[in-house]
């Protein structure tokens, strides 16, 4: 098992080095000139090109990259520009902020949406069939943005139920003592109910956003898995041995449907943790996909090779867990590792 | 017959929704089946035999239901108990075994754990001795070493091994019905005697009784009291098996029989009396159709043909295929091996290697058709894996028409011109064929990869008449796979196979999935290819009787090696060996062959 890991690990090191050097080069490539951007719009001319001598952007592109790798095999992501922060740190603070919402938003997505899926795979043509259909279509089909801001006008302006859109939590409680960094966690950890209440009630509404988003395709996988897996010859055997329902849906049919949709989930969660820039922006989420989309804009090039290395180490993290559990569930699987 | 049948099926009709409407399955089926008795379902696919099973056990699909008559077992409506009562029937009182035992079993629990899953459901036993029940369902199954089966998972097991786990799950609860749907499909023949011999040792020692639904009348005679025979949703026919074969009234009835192939008979009386002088137009006939295609081609392929029978013919030391102490040897992946690969780093002590083919030798001649025969696991389709350089083997030579190719990786093998003169027909006609591709794209397709015709109405031209060839309708040519019939996508695999005029043709089993009536027609249409084309054959089969029809030579293997080979009348007529003795012994023999 820990061979099967190390394995592993060890293939995705060649593709960590490509993303290092692709990472490198895009961000080179990009339009906008960090010295400009750096020494503000009312620079000279002077001033920019000394600015550009202390970043380092007057070397040679291969010089540049060196010192780049040197720096990221000591640890040292660099420095980000508009932040003054090193990128190491402001990752590391932002990181957990992104997978608390992710994580929460996929346990309530799939809380629903696989009971969704099951169910509309047993009874396909029933009301709930119908009901997983219209749900995972209005999940695909509503932009997050715009849920994101239905929610807020709805529980936070209209009802007052929810509290200000405004971060991770209230502006009259403290952050935790970080373990995880995961507030919920560390909340609980600390023994601070009420910070753990604050910080539940300010992520409820993003990680609902996020839930109705990624609904859809974790429904629609699990219907369509269980109802192939339901056609298949031992659900037959199970039926007619006299099994029960539950047992037949639950030990034959789910266990065997759940491969794919794992897969899915991993997808899904991976697709969130970067990409869910707009939910960030809408409830002041201090997460890092906000923080590398602002990088961007600013030509800010640490911070957006800090993120995207970041994200292809959790990639591959996945990937494995994956593996991991396949292996788990599917007995055929573990022969082959 | 006792006065209460154990079941009564009674005017039975089932009807399908289905987009096109509403198909009737079964129509107006009478079955009755006294306590004790076995009774046979016979009929060809699509007759309506599983369908009938799966009315009385209610485990019809979503889209199927019992329209008209009724299913008494036991005095238990079948048609109005609720599902509560079906649930206690099925498994406890009914219960069924399935073709293709492998998949029939959950791929990721533990046998032993399905059938617990069974035992509580039924409420066999107490918690506690669920787990000894359950290995005493499989010793009862004369599955060896039960304790640690228990613990396996159905991938780890054979297919005749899967089965009996099946029947364990299926008697577990002593039932009082057994309904075996196909249960000896696609296993071996000894592996089928024995699955059949358990099952009738096991039912008649519980005096349970059994329907055997199957499409092998040999088998249905010689297990069963009565046979019903099917034939599109209908019954046919009704009586003691003894008196179906001595004179069988109904001509479906006839036909079967006559299709089903057994001693004393050629490949022609197979076929159907009435279209059995027409039936097999020899392929001139056939390619008729279009004179100007069929000349050329006849022409070419005799000009070509010619030179290739003759030196085979006059020169008996230069065999077409040569295999000479072929071995393939393959590390075995036993538990231990993949354990100490897990948790350690070390290579386990000693690498066991296993050899799936242990050093034959034999030929082939020019023109000549070889039977492979063997049980699954004896190494025939290895060994026609590294002729056809699909596998590399460990050692020994392989000669082609002169050459040796035994030293040819086989990835250079698919480019080689030589790889035209050897083709292959699959076992199952519907993997083995693209299901993106159209009939005639898949047999154009050996002819693009490495023939000489180009251009789009040459390739038509040429997949026409070899259409042709092998009696497949022009018009079904652009028909996908899944808008044919079994025999029709077999005709498909056969046209692909001597598209590009092989000399050697490897036939793995390609009757095994057809219905006898179609095998019978597609065993035909390989000999009468034959002797046109001059091809050679590999016949790989286990079913003894189509090798006797077929082939002028027989091999026979066991684990790896060959126990016997020579020709076919000496082999199956008079075998030496003790394994190829116990082979056709076990092989289910209608009781009278009918003229």
């Amino acid at each position: 098992m820990l061979t099967m890991i190390g394995k592993r690990l060890m293939f995705a090191i060649p593709s960590l080095i490509g993303v290092v050097i692709v990472t490198f080069l895009l961000t080179r490539a990009l339009p906008g000139d960090p010295a400009a951007y750096f020494a503000g719009p009312a620079a000279s001319k002077e001033a920019i090109e000394q600015i550009r001598k202390k970043l380092g952007f007057d070397k040679p592109l291969i010089e540049q990259f060196f010192r780049y790798t040197n720096d990221l095999a000591h640890g040292d992501f660099g420095t980000s520009l508009t932040t003054g922060q090193p990128v190491a740190t402001e990752i590391r603070n932002r990181l957990p902020a992104s997978a608390e919402l992710t994580l929460l938003g996929l346990i309530v997505s799939i809380s629903i949406a696989i009971p969704l899926g099951v169910l509309a795979a047993t009874r396909p043509g029933s009301w709930i069939d119908h009901l997983c259909r219209v749900t995972t279509t209005a999940g695909v089909s509503l932009p997050v943005f715009f849920t994101g801001l239905v929610l807020v006008y709805l529980f936070y302006f209209r009802l007052g139920w929810s509290p200000a859109p405004l971060g991770r939590l209230d502006v009259f409680y403290s952050a935790p003592p970080t373990v995880t960094g995961l507030y919920l966690i560390d909340a609980l950890i600390a023994r601070e109910f009420e910070t753990f209440r604050s910080a539940l009630s300010q992520l409820i509404l993003p990680a609902a956003t996020l839930a109705i988003f990624s609904l859809a395709p974790i429904a629609r996988m699990t219907r369509a898995s269980m109802l192939a897996v339901l056609a298949s010859d031992f659900v037959r055997t199970a039926r007619a041995s006299g099994l029960s329902p539950s047992t037949v849906i639950v030990t034959y049919a789910f266990r065997n449907a759940m491969l794919p949709v794992i897969t899915t989930l991993s997808m899904v969660f991976s697709f969130l943790l970067g990409a869910n820039v707009l939910v960030e922006k809408v409830f002041a989420w201090p997460g890092i996909g906000s923080y590398a989309v602002e990088a961007l804009i600013s030509s800010d090039f640490a911070p957006v090779q800090g993120f995207v290395l970041t994200m292809a180490v959790m990639y591959v993290l996945l990937n494995l867990i994956i593996d991991i559990l396949y292996g788990v569930i599917d007995p055929r699987v573990r022969l082959e590792g | 017959m006792t006065a209460q049948p154990l079941l009564d099926v009674h005017d039975l009709t089932v009807e399908f929704s289905t987009r096109r409407g509403i198909v009737k399955a079964v129509q107006n089926v009478n079955i009755s089946v006294a306590k004790g008795e076995t009774l046979g379902i016979v009929g060809e696919s699509g007759s309506g035999k599983s369908v009938t099973s799966y009315a009385v056990m209610r485990i019809l699909d979503r889209a199927g239901r019992i329209a008209e008559g009724s299913v008494m077992f036991s005095g238990i409506d079948v048609k109005a108990a609720t599902e509560n009562e079906m649930r206690d029937l099925r498994g406890r009182e009914i219960s069924m075994i399935f073709q293709n035992p492998r998949a029939a079993l959950n791929p990721i629990r533990k046998v032993g754990d399905q059938i617990e899953d069974v035992l509580r459901q039924h409420v066999q036993s107490a918690a506690s001795d669920r787990g000894e029940k359950a290995i005493e369902a499989l010793e009862q199954v004369k599955i060896a070493r039960p304790r640690e089966r228990y613990h396996a998972y159905p991938f780890e097991l054979s297919g005749g091994m899967c089965q009996r786990v099946v029947i364990a799950l299926a008697l577990a609860c002593n039932p009082q019905l057994l309904i075996a749907d196909e249960p000896t499909t696609g296993l071996d023949v000894t592996t089928q005697k024995a699955v059949m011999d358990l099952i009738v040792e096991l039912t008649k020692r519980r005096h349970m009784s059994t329907i055997l639904i199957t499409h092998d009348l040999g088998l249905a005679a010689a297990y069963c009291d009565r046979v019903v025979v099917m034939e599109k949703g209908r019954v046919v026919e009704t009586a003691k098996s003894a008196d179906i074969f001595a004179k069988p009234e109904h001509a479906y009835t006839r036909k079967l029989m006559r299709a089903t192939p057994r001693i004393g008979v050629s490949l022609r009386d197979l076929l159907p009396e009435e279209e059995g002088a027409q039936a097999p137009p020899p392929p001139s006939v056939m390619a008729g159709l279009d004179p100007a295609i069929h000349q050329s081609s006849n022409d070419s392929s005799s000009e070509a043909m010619d030179p290739r029978v003759k030196p085979g013919g006059d020169d008996i030391t230069k065999p077409l295929l040569l295999v000479e102490k072929l071995v393939k040897e393959y590390p075995r992946q036993g538990a231990s091996a993949v354990l100490s690969k897990l948790f350690s780093r070390k290579p386990p002590v000693e690498a066991e290697i296993f050899r799936a083919v242990d050093g034959i030798s034999f030929t082939v001649g020019h023109g000549e058709s070889v039977g492979l025969v063997g049980e699954s696991g004896c190494g025939k389709s290895t060994t026609s894996m590294m002729v056809m350089r699909l596998l590399d083997q460990t050692s020994g030579r392989i000669a082609f028409d002169g050459e040796e190719i035994g030293a040819i990786m086989p990835q250079a093998f698919a480019r080689l011109p030589l790889r035209k003169s050897i083709q292959m027909v699959f076992q199952d006609p519907t993997d083995s064929l693209n299901p993106r591709f159209t009939a005639a794209r898949a047999i154009a397709d050996p002819i693009m990869q490495l023939g000489d015709i180009r251009g789009r109405d040459a390739l038509r031209a040429r997949c026409e008449e070899l259409a042709g060839l092998v009696g497949l309708p022009v018009n079904l040519l652009d028909r996908f796979p899944h808008q044919l019939s079994g025999g029709q996508k077999a005709r498909v695999g056969i046209a692909r196979a001597i598209a590009l005029h092989p000399k050697l043709v490897i036939l793995d089993e390609p009757t095994a999935a057809l219905d006898v009536s179609v095998q019978a027609v597609v065993l035909n249409l390989l000999q009468d290819l034959k002797q046109s084309m001059g091809m050679s054959y590999l016949f790989v089969s286990h079913d003894l009787n189509v090798v006797r029809l077929l082939c002028d030579r027989v091999i026979v293997m066991r684990a790896g090696r060959i126990v016997e080979q020579g020709s076919s009348e000496s082999v199956l007529g008079d075998p030496k060996d003790a394994y190829t003795k116990e082979l056709l012994t076990a092989i289910p023999h209608p009781p009278l062959p009918v003229h």
